[in-house]
């Protein structure tokens, strides 16, 4: 594989940009694999890239319906953090923050991890203790946080509203120093181009339409290629998996439901941080070109649309302007919308199935991007070995029927409430 | 923006209503023996279809009555609206 690097650049720049490789092939599927993973998102990428990589399976498809990075990894406003309060959540998100710090090299591709923080904000006294607890659980899980007052934040963000007749006064923070932002592209295409180059062959515009299970036991998939064999299946889908889990005859504990996000036109840079309204759901940050990048609740009814309704693009804004005033001065460049795996409980399952070879990763909800690395990571290991990693012990699938449920939010059954 | 026909009220905008979930969720039988299978069934697990759904939805802002409302998830078409005791 030929090596990013300033040398290859100038040395490329000689003769028109025409000698670059292919950054992955464009393979037919083989009759069959080790392993197939289905849905070539970030997920699905870093899955077969640590198979390959940490477990020496090689052979390995990815199959996509559309084209690699064209879902979620595409559509997210590219938070990066592991601000959780429970041991599971928080030991394998900061897991995940350790893969993001070395992704750019490991990958020898730039995303552009940014480490720039995010503060939490809160508007009572009660929230501030909630993220006081927040803060300390995070800090005996060795994950940075900072809890910052009233003065503190307005050094940070001057731009936000602390006038003294708001409905929502913003009483200080929670914040965690090392969270950021990464390029979501590039952490797709940065996945796919090492995990192709290790054997993975990764096959676009190829629709899975049913699985061969025999005696309990996963024996292939059947494609609009034609059909490929393999022991081991890897479920990586998103908001698509409860349409593969009805070929199984499977009913999960997740509903699909439309994210919405937006950019503002781009503005010279004013906010350093990604910065949350703690009396709603809305959270915002500046990217490099200058866009402020904003996103909040779900629609709040089951969709499977891909496209949002103005509604809660409004209702969402509404909480923006709120937290920060001058976004109502900016015109807005483009919105969009992506299907969620909502879960019951709001965490998510990585974990081994009922049918032998058939493994499940799924119930992301709004958080999928920044697990990228470590879910990919675990997810491999649980394949590879056909056994959960320590780390996603917490994500099983029998949870549900067990009773222990991971509400990090303490919201209950109902994914469309916030 | 949805338009939702509200059974007792006719055709308001989706502002008024409040979201309730799948409508096909049948709740166990009361005073009956439930198992945790028929339990984690009827709490957790759904089907979320892709396409004709049959949903409640609570007209808050309106009449307050719950009803049901048959829509497709993928074009959000409505087909049908019932009151909450009528069966399709």
């Amino acid at each position: 594989m030929q090596k990013y690097s300033v040398f290859n650049l100038i040395k490329n720049a000689f003769n028109n940009h025409e000698g670059w490789e292919v950054a992955w092939k464009d393979p037919a599927p083989k009759n069959e694999y080790d392993v197939i993973i289905i849905g070539g998102g970030g997920h699905g990428l870093a899955t077969a890239y640590y198979l390959a990589k940490e477990h020496n399976i090689r052979k390995v498809a990815i199959i996509e319906k559309g084209w690699i990075g064209g879902g979620n990894v595409g559509r997210n406003t590219t938070i990066i953090r592991s601000n959780y309060m429970h041991d599971e959540n928080a030991l394998f998100s900061e897991f995940g923050m350790n893969l993001w710090r070395s992704m750019s090299q490991e990958l020898n591709f730039n995303i552009m991890f940014s480490p720039r923080g995010i503060i939490n904000l809160a508007h009572s006294d009660a929230q501030m203790n909630a993220y006081s607890r927040r803060g300390n659980s995070m800090r005996l899980n060795g994950i940075d946080a900072v809890l910052l007052d009233r003065d503190q934040v307005k050094k940070i963000i001057p731009m936000a509203d602390f006038s003294e007749n708001v409905r929502f006064p913003i009483f200080g923070g929670l914040m965690q120093p090392s969270a950021g932002t990464a390029r979501h592209d590039g952490v797709a295409w940065g996945y796919a181009r090492q995990a192709d180059s290790m054997g993975v062959d990764i096959i676009q515009n190829c629709e899975v339409t049913g699985f061969d299970v025999v005696a309990g036991k996963i024996k292939g998939i059947r494609t609009s290629k034609g059909n490929i064999k393999a022991n081991k299946v890897g479920l990586c889908v998103a908001g698509s998996t409860s349409i593969l889990a009805e070929k199984l005859n499977m009913t999960l504990p997740i509903e699909t439901h439309l994210l919405q996000a937006c950019v503002s036109e781009p503005v010279k840079p004013i906010l350093d941080h990604v910065v949350t309204f703690g009396a709603g759901h809305f959270y915002c940050s500046q990217s490099d070109k200058g866009e402020m990048v904003m996103g909040g609740d779900l629609d709040g009814y089951n969709s499977y649309a891909q496209r949002g309704n103005l509604p809660t693009l409004q209702h969402v804004l509404t909480e923006g302007i709120a937290m920060m005033p001058f976004l109502s001065k900016l015109k807005m460049l483009r919105t969009w919308g992506g299907i969620m795996d909502m879960s019951m409980d709001g965490s998510p399952i990585i974990d081994k199935t009922h049918i032998e070879g058939l493994y499940l990763n799924c119930g992301w909800c709004y958080g999928g991007f920044k697990a990228t690395p470590a879910s990919g990571w675990t997810f491999a290991h649980t394949i590879a070995q056909d056994r959960v990693h320590e780390l996603n012990a917490g994500y099983s699938l029998n949870r549900f029927n067990t009773g222990h449920l991971l509400d990090e939010k303490g919201l209950g059954t109902k994914t469309w409430i916030s | 923006m949805l338009h939702i026909k509200c059974p007792h009220c006719g055709l308001r905008s989706q502002n008024e209503f409040a979201y309730g979930g799948d409508a096909s969720v049948k709740r166990p039988e009361l005073n009956k023996e439930v198992s945790d299978k028929e339990w984690n069934h009827f709490v957790y697990l759904r089907k979320s279809l892709r396409g004709k759904h049959l949903e409640l939805w609570h007209h808050i802002s309106g009449c307050r009555q719950w009803i049901k409302v048959q829509r497709d998830t993928a074009t959000h078409e409505i087909f049908k609206t019932f009151k909450a005791s009528e069966e399709i």
